[in-house]
């Protein structure tokens, strides 16, 4: 029970973090039904301008706090200005075109940032110095949960409300869902649908950079890769759930991280990978629009 | 085959829900062999939704659908997958047009041939020379039935690159192409001109006569479903509310009340 | 070009001069290094002046060339030398005896090509023509049957293990009873394409329901998992280290030197090529093709012409899965050493950009965009590690600029010459 226990809230925490991804993917794909490929690398540069960023103002010898705080708002800003210059350079012209070939192009957009990084950067995995405060009171239950989890689980729990309001009650919010259900009806009712997709690759992006400071935090290491296979994760989170919804894409992350981490902690770490795509296949298997996913009947 | 083994079709009793909605209520059908039959009624009455049930797209939520084949009895086809429903000699059109759009007019026809070829994976890689008859007998058919449509002119042009009414021609020569007993057609004339579909009633009725293939369609334009069929089948809120002949339909106040409002 | 447009776009490219300018600012500019859990930066000023001119002047060329693609339908079709030369070229080749010369000029220098250019250029177009297979196959399920599939490397790992696995196991075998060990390769060659087909038909059974993306990250799932436990059986496969030492066929009952055995495993996949290129062609033209291409183009229309989806599917995944089973094999004959790692999500995901980068569902495109992906690579090896970084530019470029492809599909036209009508008259028709 115990080991179960803590299992499972380094799922959870693993689980909030693939959300905070998941959420990018699962909004870009609602409203331009596009597999964004390179989402999993705007998380990368994200870690990346925080440790950068970061480093800059620690040496300076400013506060931690400070320090923390500065360098996630560059990580925020730095994220949302590469998820909006991707989408017009490599999406805004495919738009009308075969839904293939903006894939190809996402597929070549994260090659060519993955390989921007590590020539400007570095190829090395760097270790990440965290800013992230211990928390005292959390010390006679460490064992379970630490004070990184725990701020992991509380920023992203802010996030998805927050995220949910804007959604539901903002002006934005309507616009958005109205383009995710008819972009053509949302364009003749008045929607501005360019500056709808790129609001939500701002916002995609920008949660993905708060993903990729927590998760570099957590790890403690960075590298021009990690992307990858987080965002492959990610996507497989927000299938999960059903692509396209926000809460599907949250509940599909922490299913995906309970299992990794049971599945790891009881069975093998060998296949710590393969837990993720195992939960997927069997999923898709009973439910193939996802667990929240919308069963739609096409109209004929 | 003769007229009188031919089978028709057979609904009774059908039901489909969706979620909260009843989008079809209880509605008997009965087609009879060789006639032109229409399905009218106002935007949402469930017409489109009775033809998916009857091509298998949908499946029913109650009622059963039968083809009668006379004294052999009747075949319950009801739920079952649409290309088996298609086999079984029952052709259908789109009303939002799905044509193979990428592929040329010529194509899109030989496809609706695919079950009176017979050719497997091996033949097509062997290419013997039955495969090759086959292949040219179907060219050949297709193209017979692209004339009697009046499209061999477009015969390789792209599907999606033709105009409108030749896009809504091509759908009805693809379906024919299948060999069906029963022609569903979902608004052959919507977005067509007064020439167009003036063109289009003479080809209905020369389908059914020439052809031997009984015709059950959805309109909206009065004029054409008046002059065309035979008896007409009124659907108001998923539920029958009037059957019987053109004049019948004309005069009975429960349709002019569906179609005019409160 | 008005002035006053020039204008607008010089400050356009400005703007974005700015732009890029701030956003690469902390990457370009700032290097971090980590030491003892401190990181460092130190300041490259000389990269900005670098950024900030090299963002305006590819600014201003990316929007003119993005003006000119736009327009270029209308002006294209008259006048260009591109065009021009394309039409020239269509003309020639609709000729059957120029077809058939330039066809016969094409094989002839295939040919002579380890002999002229060596071991190293003809291994390089072993490993091109591999994939050229590879493309071929997957052009079947995503060009033809539109079913998105990114774990296409795992029908590749089944075609390589098999002959691996059939190595390691029966190789023993054939050593005792005396026969040599290069037969072993000519009877995986077919059983690694029964086997991958097998493999094929049976991971595609659960999935048959699902739609567009989901098949696509599905598959996806299937061809990563199929890799972990290729990596984690390490009992018999090997595991993360593969199997090595893998014969590369023999010649009749010679053994080859290296060198020759290159040539020859060229030829032999040149053959295998050829040969794919001839069956996908006829199963293209063929009532089973243009099944799958109507399943492609819409599953409702095409399941209401009487075509059973399900069978389609699998024949579809099926027909994929034969070719790569067939590469497999030869990639393990040329580089004598299979592991996981030659199996990856990214090798998928390879094939998948040549065929749409070739043209999706055109059999030149896919032979061309194999060539394009495996050989471009290897050319710009003098540009070391910007390689990579090219090649990503390039791909978007290209799709960007030719979103159907290089090569897009040529439908076949058909010409009818009517029968001769009753009164003796031929009409003949378009
Ligand atoms: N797949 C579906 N899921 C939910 N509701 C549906 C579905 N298909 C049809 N409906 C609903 O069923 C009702 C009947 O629709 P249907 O398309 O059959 O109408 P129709 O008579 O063909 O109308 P029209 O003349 O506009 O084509 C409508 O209210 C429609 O919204
Ligand atoms: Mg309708």
């Amino acid at each position: 029970m115990d080991y179960f226990l803590k299992l499972f809230l380094s799922g959870t925490a693993k689980g909030s973090i693939y959300a905070l991804i998941a959420l990018g993917y699962t909004m870009v794909y609602g409203i331009v039904q596009l597999i964004n490929f390179a989402h999993g690398e705007v998380y990368m540069i994200g870690g990346f301008v925080a440790l950068i960023v970061g480093g800059f103002f620690f040496t300076l010898g400013l506060p931690v706090p400070l320090v923390l705080l500065l360098s996630i708002i560059a990580s925020v800003i730095f994220s949302s200005a590469f998820g909006f210059t991707i989408e017009r350079l490599a999406y805004k012209p495919l738009r009308s075109k075969t839904r293939l070939s903006a894939l190809i192009s996402a597929i070549g957009i994260s090659i060519v940032l993955q390989n921007f990084v590590l020539l400007a950067q570095t190829e090395k995995y760097l270790s990440f110095p965290s800013y992230l405060p211990e928390l005292p009171f959390l010390l006679p239950v460490r064992e379970y949960i630490n004070s990184t989890q725990l701020i992991i689980l509380a920023t992203t729990s802010v996030i998805m409300v927050a995220l949910t309001l804007l959604i539901k009650f903002t002006r934005m919010g309507k616009s958005m869902r109205a383009t995710a259900q008819d972009k053509h009806m949302a364009q003749l009712v008045g929607v501005n649908i360019n500056q709808v997709i790129s609001v939500t690759f701002v916002i995609g992006s920008a949660l993905a950079a708060v993903g990729g400071v927590l998760i570099c935090s957590y790890m403690g290491q960075i590298n021009y890769y990690i992307g990858f296979i987080a965002g492959i994760k990610a996507f497989v989170a927000a299938v999960l759930g059903g692509i396209g919804s926000i809460p599907g894409a949250v509940l599909g992350s922490f299913i995906l991280g309970w299992t990794e981490s049971l599945g790891t902690g009881y069975i093998s770490s060998d296949y710590e990978d393969a837990y993720a795509f195992i939960i997927l296949i069997l999923i898709l298997i009973i439910k193939p629009d996802g667990i929240l996913g919308k069963n739609q009947k096409q109209k004929v | 085959m003769s007229d009188v083994a031919a089978p028709i079709l057979d609904i009774h009793n059908l039901s489909m829900v969706f979620g909260g909605l009843r989008a079809i209520d209880d509605v008997s059908i009965h087609i009879k062999s060789g006639e032109i039959c229409a399905l009218i009624g106002p935007n949402g009455a469930g017409k489109t939704t009775i033809f998916n049930c009857i091509t298998g797209v949908y499946k029913p939520t109650k009622g059963s659908i039968a083809i009668e084949h006379g004294e052999r009895g009747s075949e319950r086809i009801e739920g079952l997958k649409p290309n088996i429903i298609n086999k079984k000699g029952l052709a259908r059109t789109f009303q939002n047009i799905r044509l193979f759009s990428n592929m040329t007019v010529l194509e899109n026809v030989m496809i609706g041939r695919h079950n009176s070829l017979k050719a497997g994976i091996f033949k097509a890689i062997m290419r013997d020379r039955a495969t090759r008859e086959e292949e040219q007998r179907v060219i050949d058919e297709s193209h017979d039935i692209l004339k009697k449509m009046r499209l061999d002119m477009f015969i390789n042009e792209t599907a999606r690159n033709l105009p409108y009414g030749a896009q809504r021609r091509l759908e009805i020569a693809r379906a024919l192409a299948t060999d069906p007993f029963l022609l569903l057609l979902d608004e052959p004339v919507a977005g067509m001109n007064p020439q167009e579909t003036k063109e289009l009633e003479e080809t209905i009725n020369l389908i059914r006569d020439r052809e031997k293939v009984t015709i059950l369609l959805i309109e909206h334009d009065m004029s054409l479903v008046m002059n065309v069929s035979e008896r007409i089948y009124v659907l108001d809120y998923g539920r029958l509310i009037a059957e019987g002949t053109p004049t019948d339909i004309k005069g009975n106040p429960e349709v002019i009340k569906a179609y005019l409002g409160e | 070009m008005t002035r006053k447009l020039v204008i607008k776009e010089v400050l356009a490219s400005l703007v974005s001069m700015l732009w890029f300018s701030v956003l690469l600012f902390p990457f370009m500019v700032m290097k971090v290094n980590v030491a003892s859990g401190v990181a460092q930066i130190r300041f490259r000023w000389a990269a900005m002046p670098v950024i900030a001119i090299a963002a305006f002047v590819l600014s201003f060329l990316w929007r003119r060339a993005l003006i000119w693609n736009e327009h270029r339908g209308d002006k294209l079709s008259t006048s260009s030398p591109f065009a021009l030369a394309r039409a020239f070229i269509q003309k020639a080749l609709s000729k059957k005896p120029v077809r058939r010369t330039s066809l016969l000029v094409l094989l002839a220098l295939v040919a002579v090509y380890p002999y002229a250019l060596g071991m190293y250029h003809t291994n390089i177009m072993i490993t091109a023509l591999i994939y050229v297979i590879l493309a071929l196959g997957l052009n079947i399920v995503v060009g033809l049957g539109g079913l998105l599939n990114l774990g296409y490397a795992a029908f590749f790992a089944f075609g390589a293990y098999t002959y691996g696995l059939l190595w390691k196991y029966a190789g023993p075998a054939f050593v005792s009873a005396g026969i040599n060990t290069g037969w072993i390769f000519w009877i995986a060659l077919p059983l690694a394409g029964i086997i991958a087909v097998i493999f094929g038909i049976l991971l595609s059974l659960p999935v048959l329901r699902l739609r567009g993306d989901y098949l696509a990250i599905i598959t996806l799932a299937f061809g990563e998992i199929v890799r972990m436990v290729l990596q984690n059986s390490s009992a018999v496969t090997g595991g993360a280290t593969g199997i090595s030492l893998i014969p590369r066929p023999w010649l009749f009952n010679l053994r080859l030197p290296p060198r020759q055995a290159a040539t020859y495993i060229y030829y032999i996949v040149l053959i295998l090529v050829i040969f794919t290129i001839f069956v996908v062609r006829r199963i293209e033209d063929s009532r089973v093709g243009r099944a799958l291409e109507a399943m492609r183009e819409d599953e409702i229309a095409c399941e209401a012409m009487g075509i059973d989806l399900v069978r389609n599917k699998l024949a579809t995944f099926a027909l994929g899965a034969f070719w790569a089973g067939i590469a497999g094999v030869v990639l393990a004959a040329q580089t004598t050493y299979i592991n996981p790692d030659s199996f990856t999500l990214w090798e998928s995901i390879m094939v998948l950009m040549a065929i749409v980068i070739g043209g999706t569902g055109s059999i030149p495109g896919a032979i061309g965009g194999a060539l394009i992906l495996k050989l471009l690579p290897e050319y710009f090896r003098p540009l070391a590690q910007y390689r990579m970084l090219i090649y990503g530019i390039a791909m978007i470029i290209i799709i960007i600029f030719k979103p159907d492809g290089l090569i897009p599909r040529n439908r076949k036209k058909y010409t009818f010459v009517e029968k001769v009508a009753q009164d003796g008259k031929a009409e003949v028709q378009a």
